[in-house]
């Protein structure tokens, strides 16, 4: 509940509307290529248009973060404004692990449902008609119509990269706490040392997961057009992977701003935000291993 | 009260900027609140207009005005417009206006943001609108867009739908981020939770349904956005998905989002019906937790909108069961609502009329929901003018009469000026006839069995048919006598005092008329 305090409003500001102008830029760009793309149309255009959303977008951030960074610097922000940043960041992981779970749900009908009712199994078992013959398994290599969605050689096991991928996030996860607890006990070295560390095994997880989707595609012939497997597959780590570049980049900004000198042992929610961040994009990592991998 | 009553509104230091940048740099939550009433009321003209042109090819039996592939593209539009475009924002304007004047705060807690969420809107219904230009045409499967009509056989257009929806889900989910954050954490000393105002309490639970369920709308237009570009299967059996499996993510988002559109809806009526009847509000508690009762289960009734596709037995009983639940919630409003008119000193200017009708007529959509709910007779109505019939009932006297009842509540607020009461009423009675003539009888062409969404119909229909077109024509025209209300109200009339209501309660009546720019700076003490 409030106290007595002043609140800060902030004065008019540009950055939100030129964001939305970004924003729309870039999507536009991105429809229209894909658009202009599958009719064989020129994309030229397509393409320009969203490389001027990018830049806009690219302007927006660091404008917008600069100037939430300066006011926070300047000290006009009190206890009450920064639970509002706190609740704000951790709706906003909600939100993302709801998306998430959207394609774990797909991923379980599939499994459960889908999949063994087109075999012939469970209460919809007749779906079988469509497809006689058509045997379910689990993982789904030969896809009920193979010649519009060609089987995969194999999938990937979980004990070779994926095991070597979760050893990796499960310890930055703990050297991201670490800093943390450095940066309250005011050893900046600590900080440093442990920050720079996550993003080293953050980097590390990155490129092991892009030597994995090579291998997938140049040697087991397992994409996105292997059925629901590989749409499951690829969408979920393909979506985790892009939250750990995001979180990867955050903690990257947060270092840069730890090496200028910013945040202090009491005062320091841009660095707690990446860090919530970090152990969320863990966490989904965890399902992942679990549910795509292992099970 | 300790607020400080600032008179002079305008005061250069603390006053609104001027020229267009007051508008596209504000972080003021009134200026963003009156930016989305405005754009959603701009946004109901053009999904009614739309609605016109159905109602015009349907005036008739046989094809007349236009092409049954343009009529699929108008029925699709207009749900869509009248979703995202009017009711949401129509409700997030509300509350941009109310929730910090109703709990004692400054502002919302999110300013800058506040703003950006709202300018994503005409961005994201300016790509929208845009399909309808495309080649190929705009999208033309219906609000619902089900695979594989709108992977395998959708416009081209459907990739700029669905970044369309995307932009619109951001926007969403800022909004609710903003509202939750502000409520939770910038109410008035001694403003406990169960003191909070209903509309207060209401969008609170409104803000956790919309960030619990964006997102995977989200996730299911991105499915889509990848079956058509990309060749993944979610919905193609012929590699293992299921186009079932659309129907279930989509209705996870959607039957909570029906939620989404009412809540709110019930929050201002539970602030109107005490106001006019000059009686608290009967059972503060009891709706409360009927609130969210009914949040809770609007996530497990889904498959209720499924019944005919092939769900297996045991998940027909079970949401056929947990759909009926619903109705003890809802019931346990609408006789709270009934109980606090019990007996009232009740008076009927235009938010009581509407209120009053939102009350009966709601309570027949929620009837025919009641009907829709049970499985083996969901059979016969499904995918009918019935179900037409039962959403509309529940959105147009449900959302938009609560919107209308909101909006003549708190004008004087808002602009200082009372509202011609003449006038609001004919507004009222003629929406109230017009929007009865246009959808009642869809009952009747439901269960004798017209189907939705086809531009033609069998010869039995036509009666029915044009006294619908009828009602609708005058409904739709009806809207622009509101418009001109609001304007007229805007521009100056009879000045309203701080508490134009005798029995309004509630810390934005501590206010003047109109409430200054910038309110609760320093938080009023609430006992």
């Amino acid at each position: 509940m409030a106290t007595e305090q002043t609140y800060y409003v902030p004065a008019q500001s540009k950055w939100p509307i030129i964001a939305t102008v970004g924003l729309g830029t870039t999507l536009y760009g991105v429809a229209s290529i894909m658009v202009n793309g599958s009719q064989g149309d020129d994309t030229g255009g397509a393409w320009t248009l969203f490389f001027i959303g990018a830049l806009i977008m690219a302007y927006m951030l660091f404008g917008w973060f600069g100037n939430v960074i300066s006011e926070s610097r300047a000290g006009l922000y009190s206890p009450q404004m920064d639970r509002s940043f706190r609740w704000g960041m951790s709706w906003f992981i909600f939100s993302v692990v709801v998306f998430f779970a959207a394609f774990f749900g797909a991923l379980f009908y599939a499994r459960v449902f889908a999949v063994p009712w087109l075999g012939g199994e469970g209460d919809r078992g007749s779906s079988n008609m469509l497809w006689e013959g058509f045997q379910a398994t689990w993982p789904l290599i030969n896809n009920p119509d193979p010649e519009a969605f060609p089987a995969a050689k194999e999938v990937i096991g979980p004990w070779g990269l994926p095991l070597i991928n979760t050893i990796l996030l499960v310890t930055s996860s703990f050297t991201v706490t670490v800093a943390h607890h450095g940066l309250k006990q005011n050893h900046r070295g600590k900080l440093k040392l442990w920050l720079a560390a996550t993003i080293v095994l953050a980097v590390g997880f990155l490129i092991l997961q892009a030597e994995e989707y090579v291998h997938a595609y140049t040697e087991l012939d397992l994409t996105l057009q292997s059925g629901i497997y590989g749409s499951t597959f690829f969408m979920l780590t393909g979506f985790h992977g892009a939250h750990v570049l995001l979180g990867t980049l955050m903690l990257t900004i947060m270092l840069i701003r730890i090496l200028k000198g910013h945040f202090s042992a009491d005062k320091h929610f841009g660095f707690e935000a990446a860090s919530w961040y970090w152990h969320f994009v863990d966490v989904v990592w965890l399902g992942l291993f679990v549910f795509v991998y292992i099970l | 009260m300790s607020a400080v009553i600032d008179t002079h509104a305008q005061d250069h230091h603390h006053g609104p900027a001027k020229g267009i940048t007051r508008w596209l740099y504000t972080t003021n939550h009134k200026d963003i609140g009156t930016m989305y009433l405005v754009f959603s009321f701009a946004m109901f003209l053009l999904g009614g207009t739309m609605a016109m042109v159905i109602r015009a090819e349907l005036f008739q039996p046989g094809l007349q005005i236009v092409e049954p592939e343009f009529f699929n593209q108008m029925t699709t539009m207009h749900g869509l417009i009248m979703v995202f475009g009017a009711v949401m924002p129509a409700f997030v304007g509300l509350a941009n206006w109310m929730l910090p004047m109703m709990i004692g705060a400054p502002d919302m807690a999110l300013p800058r943001m506040n703003n950006w969420s709202f300018w994503l809107l005409p961005c994201a219904f300016l790509i929208l609108v845009s399909t309808l230009f495309m080649s190929g045409g705009a999208p033309n499967f219906g609000w619902t867009f089900y695979a594989p009509l709108s992977t395998t056989y959708g416009p081209p257009s459907t990739t700029f739908f669905i970044f369309a929806v995307h932009i619109m889900g951001v926007s969403s989910i800022m909004g609710a981020i903003n509202v939750i954050a502000t409520i939770l954490n910038l109410r008035a000393p001694g403003m406990t939770l169960m003191k909070m105002p209903l509309f207060v309490w209401t969008w609170l639970i409104t803000a956790f349904l919309l960030i619990a369920v964006m997102p995977v709308l989200a996730g299911v237009v991105t499915m889509m956005l990848m079956d058509i570009n990309f060749g993944t299967s979610f919905f193609n059996a012929a590699g293992g998905g299921d186009p079932v499996l659309f129907q279930h993510v989509f209705w996870f988002f959607g039957h909570p989002e029906v939620y989404i559109m009412i809540l709110p809806a019930f929050g201002a009526v539970s602030h109107i019906i005490p106001a006019f009847a000059r009686k608290p509000l009967f059972g503060y508690a009891s709706m409360v937790y009927a609130v969210g009762a009914i949040a809770l289960l609007s996530f497990v009734v889904w498959a209720h909108h499924m019944f005919t596709v092939g769900v297996p037995l045991a998940g027909e009983l079970f949401f056929m069961y947990a759909t009926m639940l619903i109705a003890v919630p809802t019931g346990v409003k609408v006789f709270n609502w009934v109980a606090t008119m019990f007996r009232g000193a009740m008076t009927f200017e235009a938010p009581m009329l509407f209120a009053v009708a939102f009350v009966i007529l709601f309570t027949i959509g929620g009837f025919s929901g009641l009907m829709l709910a049970i499985a083996p007779a969901d059979f016969q109505y499904h995918d009918t003018y019935f179900v037409v019939a039962h959403f509309h009932y529940v959105l147009v006297p449900g959302a938009i009469f609560g919107i209308f009842a909101s909006a003549y509540f708190w004008l004087p607020k808002w602009t200082g000026n009372m509202y011609d009461e003449t006038l609001a009423k004919t507004h009222f009675w003629l929406s109230f006839v017009g929007m009865n003539l246009a959808f009642f009888p869809m009952h009747f062409l439901g269960l004798a069995g017209m189907p939705r969404r086809i531009p033609d119909y069998a010869l039995q229909f036509a009666d029915f048919n044009m006294v619908s077109s009828i009602g609708a024509f005058m409904f739709g025209a009806t809207q622009l006598l509101f418009l001109f209300i609001v304007v007229k109200c805007a521009r100056g009339g009879e000045k309203a005092p701080a508490k134009p209501w005798d029995g309004a309660e509630g810390l934005e009546w501590t206010l003047p008329s109109p409430a200054p720019y910038h309110t609760f700076t320093t938080p009023p003490e609430v006992k």
